[in-house]
This record gives structure tokens, sequence and C-alpha cells, in this order.
């Protein structure tokens, strides 16, 4: 027990990785369930329906799956890097989302430790990047390692068009950094606090002033996941599943995975940068602090929505497990109306809620747009993308120095 | 107690990477050997207090650079490196290496500068900011800044010429 | 809270630069050869850096980050003229490599 008084920062950060990492798992194992069910409703179908209520089980039968399918080695694999890539790809992952705030750095543990975020650096946008640009490994040595045409033609072409649109994406970030003056997330999203003079309704938001450089943002970090519309390396019709086509069972879940924690980092950056991070686009006009309890209605909303589903299901499986949905949602909802509890959570809702915005826009682009070719998507990176994003840094930094008052910071 | 934990693992991290880029029979393995040496220094510029370098020195370096070289030598598709007599003369050669090693060591531990501390009571205690190193960058060292980006516009123009086919 | 002597800093720079030179000398292999001169770079940088924090000057940083920049520029062009030469030896040996016409 002393151990625990005796080191708290150590502890503490232990105790936040735990948590955080149960619920990013969590977040990826659904995050697949929700693509499959928006992708099946925009393109008028149902999608995963009967392993749990409404699909609720199936990634826990997609995980037991893979767990249990048979792990398949091409013999002539290079084992070192065969076995490194797909551990490489998820780790690298799973590590950049440990920088991120969630919430107000302003709610403390009792030892001092900020509750909603594990690390505080002060370079933290830098080594994001820095492990975002680590992940190239992953893809270049899974497709190398397979030691088979289709994997190695996909692996270096993902490959290249990571590094590509890595150039771009932090270009268009620049101009970002320029309005804080800081790389600390945390002072980042305080300089995103308060609303504009014109109307006191619209919020100082980055993705204001820096539109051109959101949209490159966000246009470069679907290319850098690898996804719909820039997906052509690892397309099915195009070279079979491109980099990780020799992988099976867990090895691929790893890759699969992956993809979904790079998804979360990019969502997760693309908030802190622009969409003002944990605050709260409602401003605080002091009528009972209304908007603490939006939250807390939300999630009421959303369990009578389970009800009513529960009531006009058929089967009573499903019935039972749409009935532990509602409580769950309904006593979430109840829990968060209480005054204490309401004030504290609302970083962590509001950052949540516009992750998964983003993320609903990339399941969106998946279900909706075409792919684009390899050479027309290399040329569009490096002759469209690229200059437009040095033009909003220019421009940005032109402004700034015409008029100093522009600056958030 | 940390500080010499993580410098003691990060050195022999980055000294058994170096012994791996020399003893590994496949570039591919010498490559990702030199990328755990990166990796390691870059964690040792972390521990003498400079940030940004260490995340310089990962994105530029470890993140680009040796990317590069896993695509060269996946392009060119580099074989088992052949193995060479061990030669007698390497042994004498290596004590004498050795020798030369310890007595730098010695008076390095010895001089005034070797005695300075990294970390600790009497060591500069703040880590240079972004700030300060760009403030330096662009006052003091700004001509060979803008140098190096004319530098850098050689160096690419200089691989698209090379690398276009002549046809 | 123990203190480490600059001293480890520069001896482990040192190890690192021999290292370095030994793979340059007996390696055959063109892009390893490269390599190892990258190793020396980084093994010089660690020696910048701590030199920087031991008398406590940005300049050691500055010089390192020009380094970076030079060798990122030094590799692309290195590696272009590697590939052509592979691409017209068909070797990667450097010992082949050892005819000034074909």
């Amino acid at each position: 027990m002393e151990f625990i008084s005796q080191h708290p920062v150590l502890v503490a950060a232990v105790v936040k990785i735990a948590v955080l990492l149960f619920i990013v798992m969590t977040a990826l194992a659904y995050l697949t369930w929700l693509e499959r069910k928006a992708i099946a409703h925009i393109q008028s179908r149902w999608g995963p329906y009967n392993v749990g209520a409404h699909g609720l089980l199936q990634p826990l039968a997609d995980g037991i799956k893979f767990l249990f399918k048979e792990d398949v080695t091409p013999p002539a694999a290079d084992k070192l890097a065969y076995i490194l890539a797909p551990f490489l790809a998820l780790s690298l992952g799973l590590s950049a989302i440990a920088l991120i705030p969630f919430g107000p750095p302003s709610r403390v543990f009792p030892n001092g430790q900020q509750m909603f975020s594990v690390v505080d650096l002060n370079i933290g946008l830098l080594l994001l990047f820095a492990i975002t640009s680590m992940g190239v490994y992953g893809v270049a040595l899974a497709g190398w390692s397979s030691n088979s045409k289709y994997p190695l033609l996909g692996g270096l072409r993902s490959s290249a068009q990571m590094i590509s649109y890595e150039v771009s994406l932090t270009i268009s970030v620049v101009g970002v950094v320029l309005l804080a003056g800081t790389l600390n997330f945390n002072e980042l999203i305080g300089a995103q606090s308060g609303y504009f003079h014109l109307m006191r309704v619209i919020p100082r938001w980055f993705i204001f002033p820096q539109i051109v450089g959101f949209l490159c943002y966000l246009t470069s970090a679907i290319a850098e996941t690898n996804r719909v519309p820039f997906d052509l390396p690892e397309a099915e019709t195009e070279l079979v599943a491109g980099f990780h086509t020799e992988y099976s069972a867990f090895k691929f879940a790893m890759f699969f995975m992956a993809e979904y924690a790079n998804m979360i980092t990019v969502s997760c950056l693309a908030t802190v940068l622009f969409l003002g991070g944990w605050l709260s686009p409602f401003p605080d006009t002091g009528i009972w602090h209304y908007q603490n309890y939006l939250p807390g209605a939300g999630l009421l909303a959303l369990a009578v929505y389970c009800a009513w589903n529960t009531v006009s299901e058929m089967r009573g499986i499903a019935r039972l497990q749409l009935g532990v949905v509602t409580l769950l949602a309904g006593g979430g909802g109840l829990i968060c109306l209480y005054p204490p509890i309401a004030a504290a959570i609302q970083g962590p809702f509001w950052f949540t809620t516009k992750i998964l915005a983003i993320l609903f826009f990339y399941i969106w682009m998946r279900a909706t747009l075409p792919r684009f070719r390899y050479d027309q998507l290399m040329s569009f990176g490096w002759k469209f993308v690229l200059p437009v994003s040095l033009a909003n840094l220019v421009i940005t930094a032109l402004m700034i120095l015409v008029w100093p008052h522009v600056r958030h910071g | 107690m940390i500080p010499i934990f993580m410098f003691i693992v990060c050195a022999a991290l980055a000294v058994a990477g170096a012994v791996a880029l020399i003893w590994a029979r496949e570039p591919i393995h010498s490559a990702l050997a030199l990328v755990l040496v990166m990796i390691a220094l870059a964690v040792l510029y972390l521990l003498l207090g400079a940030p940004f370098i260490s995340a310089v020195q990962i994105i530029v370096y470890a993140g680009a650079v040796m990317v590069l070289f896993v695509f060269v030598i996946m392009l060119l598709n580099a074989g088992v490196e052949e193995r060479t007599n061990f030669s007698k003369l390497a042994i004498p050669g290596a004590l004498l290496g050795l020798g030369l090693l310890v007595e730098i060591a010695y008076w390095l531990a010895r001089s005034a500068v070797g005695k300075a501390l990294a970390n600790g009571a009497n060591a500069p205690s703040t880590e240079v900011s972004t700030r300060d190193l760009s403030e330096m960058l662009f006052r003091q060292y700004l001509f060979p800044f803008e140098a190096t980006s004319i530098l850098i516009l050689i160096a690419v123009l200089g691989a698209f010429v090379l690398a276009r086919k002549d046809s | 809270m123990s203190a480490i002597p600059i001293s480890w800093y520069l001896v482990l720079s040192a190890v690192l630069f021999g290292l370095g030179v030994i793979a340059f000398v007996f390696k055959r292999n063109v892009v390893t050869i490269f390599m190892s001169i990258e190793l020396m770079l980084n093994a010089v940088n660690l020696a910048f850096v701590a030199f920087a924090r031991a008398y406590n000057q940005l300049d050691g940083l500055v010089f390192v980050f020009f380094v970076i920049v030079v060798a990122a520029a030094e590799s692309a062009v290195g590696l272009a003229i590697v590939i052509m030469l592979a691409q017209n030896r068909q070797s990667m040996n450097v010992e082949r490599v050892n005819l000034l016409k074909l």
C-alpha cells in the first residue's frame, strides 16, 4: 500500500492507461458494429441483426471467430517482419490515443493528477505525428514479408500513399498551431474557448477561421488511414486484400483493429484541433446551468428509443437484451442528471459526440463514394492537396502578420 | 532512479541495435535494427531535455529516411548478405579498439564536461522549449536555415532526375 | 533522484560511432553501408545533444536539426544513385562495382 502513496504519479498513470485501453478496445469493437449498421441502412438493408438484439453482439462473435481461426503462415515468409508488422501497427495505433485530453485539465484527482488525460506534454502534437509517421512500417513490412505478389504491390502502394499524404496532413495543421501559438493539446483547446464577437453564438473553434485547413486535414486523414475513397491498396476487387492478404486469424484481427484505432486517433486529433475538443458548443448563460443537463437528457432520449424498440420487438432473447440496454441508458441518463456528475461529465461527453460525428462522416463516405485509381490518388495528393495546404499556411501567416489580434492564443 | 534505469535500457537497446545491424544476414533486418537505434536515441534526447529534437528525430529520421531505406530494400529485393572468412587480424584489432574505448571513457569521466550532470540537482532543470529553439533558429541561424531549404530542393530535383527513365 | 554524468552519453556516442565504422568497413551490401553512415550520423547527433546539455546552450540542438535535414537530403540522392547502380550492374555487392565501364 505504501508503494501507491509513494509513487502516486506512476500508479495514477497505470490506472488511467488501463481504463483508457479498456474503453478504446470496446469502442473499436462497437465502431465495427456502427460501420456495418450505418452502411447497411444507407444502402437500404438491415446489416447485422441476428447475433444480438440489432446485431449488438456481432463484435463479440467476430472476436471469438478471430481467436479460434487457424493461423496460417506462408512458408517462405520472413518470420521476424511477418510477426512484427501487425504488433507494430496495433501498438502504434493504440498508443497515440494516450496523448489526447478528453476533458478539462482543471478536473484533478486529490493528488494533483489530471483526471481526463494520461499525459500532458508540451509537444503533444509533434509526438502524435511522430507516432502516426511510424505507422507506415506496419504496412510496408506486412506487404514485404508475405513473400507474395499482391501483398507486395499493395504494401508498397499503401505505404507510398501514406507517406505522401502525411506531408499535407502535417502542413494543414500548422495553420492552427500558428493561430494558437502552442503545441500543447490543453492549450490548443483553451485557445478555442469563448465566442466570436459578431453574434456571441458561434464558438471560436478553429474550424471557422481554418476551414480550408480542416478540409485538407480531413482529406489527408482519410488517405492516411487507407479508407474509401483512398483505399485502392486494400480493395477487394483490385488487389485481393492488399498488404494483409496472407494474414489470418488473430494477426488479421490486429490489422483490422489497427485501422479502426487509426481512424479514432485521427478523429480525436481533428476534434482537438478544429472542433474545440471538450468544449461545449452551448454557452454557459447561467440559467440553471442548463447546458450541464444536456448529456443526461440525450441519454434519456436514447433510453426512450431503446424502450420503444424493446416493446415492439418480437423475439424473447432480443427483447431481454434490448431491455438491458434500455436500463443501462436510462440509468446512465439519470446519473448524468445529478448536478455534480453532470458538471464533471461535460468534457468527455462533448468530446465523444464530436468524435462520433467525424467517425460517422468517415462511414458515410465509405458507403457513398467510389474509389480513386492509384495514379489519380497520388496526383491528387501531391498536385492538389499539398499546394492548397501550403497556400493555407502562407495566407494564415500573412493574416497574423497584418492583423495580430486574429491570434486566439 | 528512473533516469538511470531509462538510460541503461535505452543505451542497451541502442548498442544491441547497432550490433544487430552488423550481424544481420538480411538488409531488411539491418534496417529494422537501425530504426530501433533511432528510437532509443530519441528517448535519450528526451532524457537530455530536448523534446523537440526527439520528436523531429522520430518524424524525420525514423519515420521518413528509414522508410526510404526500407522501400529501396524492398524494391531492389536485396538478397542474403554473403559471409566473409573470419580474419585472424580482427582479434588484436578488436583488443586495441577496446583499449582505446576504455581510455576515452576514463579521460572523459575525469574531464570537467564529463562530470557535469545531465539530470539531478546541479543540472539545468528546465527542458528546452520549442519557442527558444525556434527563436534561435530564425534569428541567429536564419541563413543556414534558408540554405538547407535550397539544399532540400536540390536533393529533390537530383533524385527526380536520377530516377527518371531516359525515354 | 540520481544523476547521470554527461560522460556516459559521450561514451555511448563513441561506441555507436565505432560500431558504425565497423559496419561500414565489413559489410558488402551498398544499402547496408549507407545505413552504417546514418548510424554514425546518429552517434554524432547524440554527442551534440549531450554537449548542448552540458554547456546549457541551444546551439548544439540547432546543429542537430541541420544534421538531420542534411542526412535526409543526402540519403534521398544516395539511394537514387544506389537504385540506378543496382539496376545497371544487377548486383548490390559493393565489390562488384570495381570497373568504370560496365
